[in-house]
């Protein structure tokens, strides 16, 4: 049997600092496969959001390209791409008005048009994270920054991605929102088993531990794959 | 027999009295707005002056190639006086804001002289086509720069909810859209806003000048309704347009918002 393609895989990305001196990540080669958990490492300032925001072509890059499922999205297929593989940015923003409306504001996007917000499947979610219907009805600006993650996190996975890129998701938050985060995580791959993946980026070696099938280091814009573990 | 008081110079400067005891509060309470009001003063009286002695010639010479030399001045300062008004810029910005200057107010200028105004002796007429084009660019300069600088603001401001949007699928134009219509219903509020309340709050200046001048009240009004449908209609094409412009510059065919374009001035 012919091996699949991997899910997304990374050629020799490279982007440059704004005024073309400097490259702030450069000749970023790896691939990863349906079921690889990638944790993301390396110094602050390495490039490490530089390269989500890359692979999930938020930004142009000056060199290389992502291929999703073997193949360079073209323009018109990247929301589509970006709708299967979701960029969860460090700190993330909701939007005026209650958790549920901002749980239901992707289905007003033409790519989830053929979905439908399923209050049932979220209110599953927020049961084994300990909450009720009632965080639904909170004002989403008056969310703790752990709150703010775990909306942001359910908006995208209640939308059954196949990829997550997370950008530090639990940097800034505290231990039980942490273990909040892995869980919903875990159970997203859960849900498909072998058939999705992420890049998490962490600088926690426990959660590299917990998390992680494989550990990809960045440092100084090159990248380096550390032992694999299990 | 005239039908309203001709002005000499007399007349004129018995005006310029009202400035000096504007002056004269400023010195008693040392507010040290004197030399301001004194440069505005002789301000508006030099450009005045100039611009009545060069109607004055256009009115005369009549030649085409002098009223549209004349249309295109003002509307270069109109184009250059919006581009100029922003906290925030693009490279290709003095373009666009150019563009939709002079694609909206001419487009509205012709028209009103091709299909409003038949009576006129010519397309050019400049006693028609320079006051109105006057009026037009005074207006959607306004709603120009408005549009411009509030979709500046808002995707300055607004780049973490932008990008949330595109992260999760959104296209290029989803993504975009609330900031662009925000920036829109700024851009013409002012002028819907003036349609609301004039007449019962306001009389435009232009139908004012008629009326001082003897036209009577109900031609006013009908050149001062065309005159509001006119500049109402710019302002919307201008800020549409200038609007659009710079959401092409700022987002690229791979939906990506290029946030670093946005430069402060």
């Amino acid at each position: 049997m012919a091996t699949a393609a991997p899910l997304l895989e990374s050629r020799g990305i490279g982007r440059q600092h704004r005024d073309r001196t400097a490259w702030l990540i450069r000749d970023i080669s790896f691939a990863l496969r349906s079921g690889d958990g990638v944790a993301l490492t390396g110094p602050t300032g390495s490039g490490k959001t530089v390269l989500l925001r890359s692979l999930a072509m938020l930004d142009a890059v000056d060199e290389g390209e992502v291929l999703w499922h073997g193949t360079s999205p073209t323009s018109d297929e990247i929301p589509v791409y970006r709708s299967r593989a979701i960029y969860l940015p460090q700190r993330p923003r909701l939007f005026e008005g209650t958790v549920e409306r901002n749980l239901q504001l992707p289905y007003s996007l033409a790519v989830h048009r053929h979905q439908v917000y399923s209050r049932e499947n979220i209110v599953s979610y927020l049961d084994q994270l300990g909450r009720d219907e009632h965080f639904l009805a909170l004002d989403s600006m008056n969310l703790s920054g752990g709150e703010i993650q775990i909306v942001a996190l359910l908006r995208a996975i209640q939308l059954a991605p196949t990829l997550l890129l997370l950008d530090e998701p639990t940097g800034s938050l505290d231990e039980s929102t942490t273990q909040q985060i892995e869980q919903l995580v875990t159970h997203w791959m859960s849900e498909a088993v072998g058939e999705r993946g992420f890049v998490w980026v962490t600088h926690d070696a426990t959660q590299t531990e917990r998390v992680a099938s494989r550990t990809l280091q960045l440092w100084d814009g090159q990248l380096v794959e550390l032992e694999t573990h299990q | 027999m005239k039908s309203y008081v001709e002005l000499s110079t007399l007349q004129v400067t018995v005006a310029a009295l009202l400035i000096i005891v504007n002056a004269a509060i400023s010195l008693a309470l040392r507010l040290r707005l004197e030399r301001s009001f004194l440069i505005a003063s002789v301000r508006t009286v030099l450009q005045l002056l100039l611009i009545g002695l060069v109607l004055d010639w256009v009115f005369q010479v009549e030649r085409t190639i002098v009223v549209i030399a004349i249309l295109t001045i003002m509307t270069g300062i109109a184009g250059y006086t919006a581009f100029t008004r922003t906290a925030h810029a693009y490279a290709g910005m003095l373009v666009d804001t150019m563009i939709a200057v002079w694609a909206s107010s001419w487009f509205v200028l012709a028209f009103a002289m091709f299909a409003v105004l038949q009576g006129a002796r010519s397309w050019h007429d400049p006693q028609y086509a320079v006051p109105l084009l006057g009026m037009i660019l005074g207006n959607t300069l306004n709603g120009i720069t408005l549009g411009l600088a509030g979709v500046l603001d808002g995707f300055q401001s607004g780049r973490g909810q932008v990008e949330t949007l595109l992260a999760l699928g959104a296209t290029r134009w989803e993504a975009a859209r609330e900031t662009i219509q925000k920036a829109l219903t700024t851009a013409t509020t002012p002028i819907i806003n003036s349609m609301m309340v004039v007449g019962l709050v306001s009389l435009p200046g232009m139908m004012t000048g008629q009326l001082l001048s003897g036209v009577e009240p109900i031609e006013a009004v009908k050149y001062q309704i065309v005159i509001m449908f006119l500049v109402a209609s710019a302002t919307a094409l201008g800020s549409v347009g200038v609007v659009l412009m710079a959401y092409r510059r700022l987002f690229n065919k791979h939906h990506q918002f290029q946030y670093d374009r946005i430069l402060k001035k």
